[in-house]
């Protein structure tokens, strides 16, 4: 394989053991060059692992991954040098202004320095909508500002592939649709993004391709709407019922999971079912159709993950 | 578990990226600088004027040098001394730790091989810096009375680096701040007070003259005595070796220790 290949990340059999636990399981991987890749699953699924794995963090225990083309970890300066990163925890650097934070970090990519390199990091500002910030302490920036400045940070090499490990948790609307937007234009430009989320709207509007991955294995992989299309039924119709349990006719019409008070009741025979509900005119619903957490609910299950 | 462990240990290849960690902790220095220098200035200068002033009064030579200057000599290897392991646990583990400024670097071509041999470097630039200034308010209080003085500065480079290195260790194997305290006080300290900086160690009993050869300090001012009094410099290879060992076994602990925490 090489850099001009059709995939940036390429991992067979790869697997992560920390002792007697293995966190990834023998994962096969393809992520295609370009577009937008989401990589789904509850806490402690082995995502972030999966990443840190990518970045040449985390030597894995058994398999093989291609990065960009090239072995990891051993490759792990060349292909970082070519990898954006916008990590979970904000480590912007709080001794630093805006700039400087841009700056400095510019500064350890020895071969990927923009000359003059001021206006670039000037232009990577303004794409995250920071143009006005420059001088701002670290300190004076809201939660959704540090994000954007990561995601500028990761930008300052100019990266092949972006990594973004749950990019708008605690962010606001606003700012998520803002996030959404320039990773949009990233991916526009040729830029492949990688993301890991747990938001299943946020895949099902950014991602080309989504994986689905709990205790450590891929359950499926696909475009969001073919997995939508291929693994629930088309549509959904959530009844808040109460304790009362879900009438036999209901259960002929829908596949019913009855949780916490609410039928969920899956179906292709939306007609059939809302008929039925309508001997119940006391109980309210609400009728949608299927998406990607029905799939992720069907695929992971219900039961909680601290 | 020796699986997971072994590439920890494997020999450190750092590269020259070192140096933007370097001028990273050098541009947050320069920032705050004036502050900085009278940190770098003030305790070991309260030494010198208190104790150099106070006690030289009725002491008047110590092993044939006028105590200002032989305490002032001694001041000069244990400000580095001071100055780098500060920085080696507080500043570092910070960096490390609660600030996560390792977790950016490890994103970008940096490996901890490359981290740790900035945060060395730049540990043994603040021991330079101070005992650099040491010998500034000595030499203008008229104790240097030799131009060897000069060889102090790549000497306290070279003191900074063996204490910076087991500073680093320390901060790699840290659960908290906390713990630094035990290393000031079980390590430290006793350098500081028995490695020879305020008086001959000739003067310790037998058996503790033996044990302090053991400790870089010892060595440190050893060296740094001589070349500020101008006295001749004796087994200067021997000394250099023992400080050299110390640089060279802590930064590549340090490294393993640090791989440990982050490379996992």
């Amino acid at each position: 394989m090489t850099a001009s290949g059709p995939f940036v990340v390429e991992a067979r059999g790869l697997v992560k053991r920390f002792g007697a636990d293995t966190v990834v399981d023998r994962i096969d991987l393809r992520v295609p060059r370009g577009g937008c890749f989401g990589l789904l699953g509850p806490n402690g699924a082995g995502k972030t692992t999966t990443l840190r794995m990518i970045l040449g963090h985390s030597p894995p225990s058994a398999g093989t991954l291609t990065v960009l083309g090239e072995a990891m970890p051993a490759a792990g300066r060349r292909v970082r040098a070519r990898i954006g990163v916008v990590s979970q925890d904000d480590n912007l650097d709080p001794d630093f202004s805006v700039m400087e934070n841009l700056e400095v970090y510019a500064s350890y990519f020895p071969h990927r320095r923009h000359r003059p390199l001021r206006p670039f990091l000037e232009s990577l500002l303004e794409f995250v909508s920071l143009g006005d910030r420059a001088g701002y302490r670290i300190q004076a920036l809201s939660g959704g500002m540090r994000r954007r400045l990561v995601i500028a940070r990761a930008l300052v090499n100019e990266p092949r592939l972006l990594i973004l490990d749950e990019p708008t948790t605690g962010l606001d609307p606003q700012i998520r649709h803002l996030i959404w937007s320039r990773l949009r234009a990233l991916t526009e430009r040729g830029t492949t993004v990688l993301l890991t989320t747990h938001y299943m709207e946020e895949a099902e509007r950014l991602c080309d391709r989504v994986a689905i991955i709990d205790h450590g294995r891929i359950l499926a992989e696909d475009a969001p709407r073919a997995l939508v299309a291929r693994e629930v039924e088309p549509s959904v119709v959530e009844v808040r019922a109460g304790e009362r349990p879900p009438p036999p006719e209901l259960a002929r019409q829908a596949r019913v999971e009855a949780v916490d008070g609410v039928w969920h009741c899956h179906t292709s025979e939306p007609g059939a079912v809302l008929a039925s509900l309508g001997d119940y005119p006391e109980l309210e619903y609400l009728h949608r159709p299927a998406n990607l957490e029905d799939v992720f609910l069907r695929l992971t299950g219900r039961e909680l993950r601290d | 578990m020796q699986g997971r462990s072994a590439g920890h240990w494997r020999l450190p290849a750092p590269r020259a990226l070192a140096f933007a960690v370097w001028r990273r902790n050098a541009r947050v220095w320069v920032r705050l600088m004036a502050s900085n220098l009278l940190f770098h200035f003030g305790e070991p200068l309260l030494y010198l004027l208190g104790l150099g002033f106070g006690l030289g009064r009725f002491i008047g030579e110590m092993d044939g040098v006028d105590y200002f200057a032989f305490l002032a000599s001694g001041l000069v290897a244990s400000s580095a001394m001071m100055s780098a392991s500060y920085e080696g646990i507080y500043s570092a583990y910070t960096r490390m730790v609660p600030q996560k400024t390792y977790d950016g670097m490890l994103a970008t071509p940096l490996e901890v091989d490359d981290i740790v041999a900035g945060e060395m470097l730049w540990c043994a630039t603040k021991g330079c810096i101070s005992g650099g200034s040491i010998l500034v308010v000595a030499a203008a209080l008229g104790a240097v009375t030799s131009a060897h003085a000069v060889f102090c500065i790549p000497l306290l480079l070279l003191i900074g680096l063996a204490f910076a290195g087991p500073a680093l260790a320390m901060s790699a194997i840290s659960p908290s701040y906390d713990f630094f305290s035990y290393y000031i006080t079980l390590v430290i300290t006793p350098m500081f007070i028995l490695c020879g900086v305020f008086y001959p160690i000739g003067s310790l009993p037998d058996a503790l003259q033996h044990a302090v050869q053991a400790l870089p300090l010892t060595h440190a001012v050893a060296l740094a005595r001589p070349l500020v009094t101008g006295a001749p410099v004796e087994h200067a290879l021997a000394h250099l070796a023992v400080l050299a060992g110390f640089a060279a076994a802590g930064f590549y602990v340090s490294v393993a220790l640090v791989r440990r925490r982050f490379v996992v």
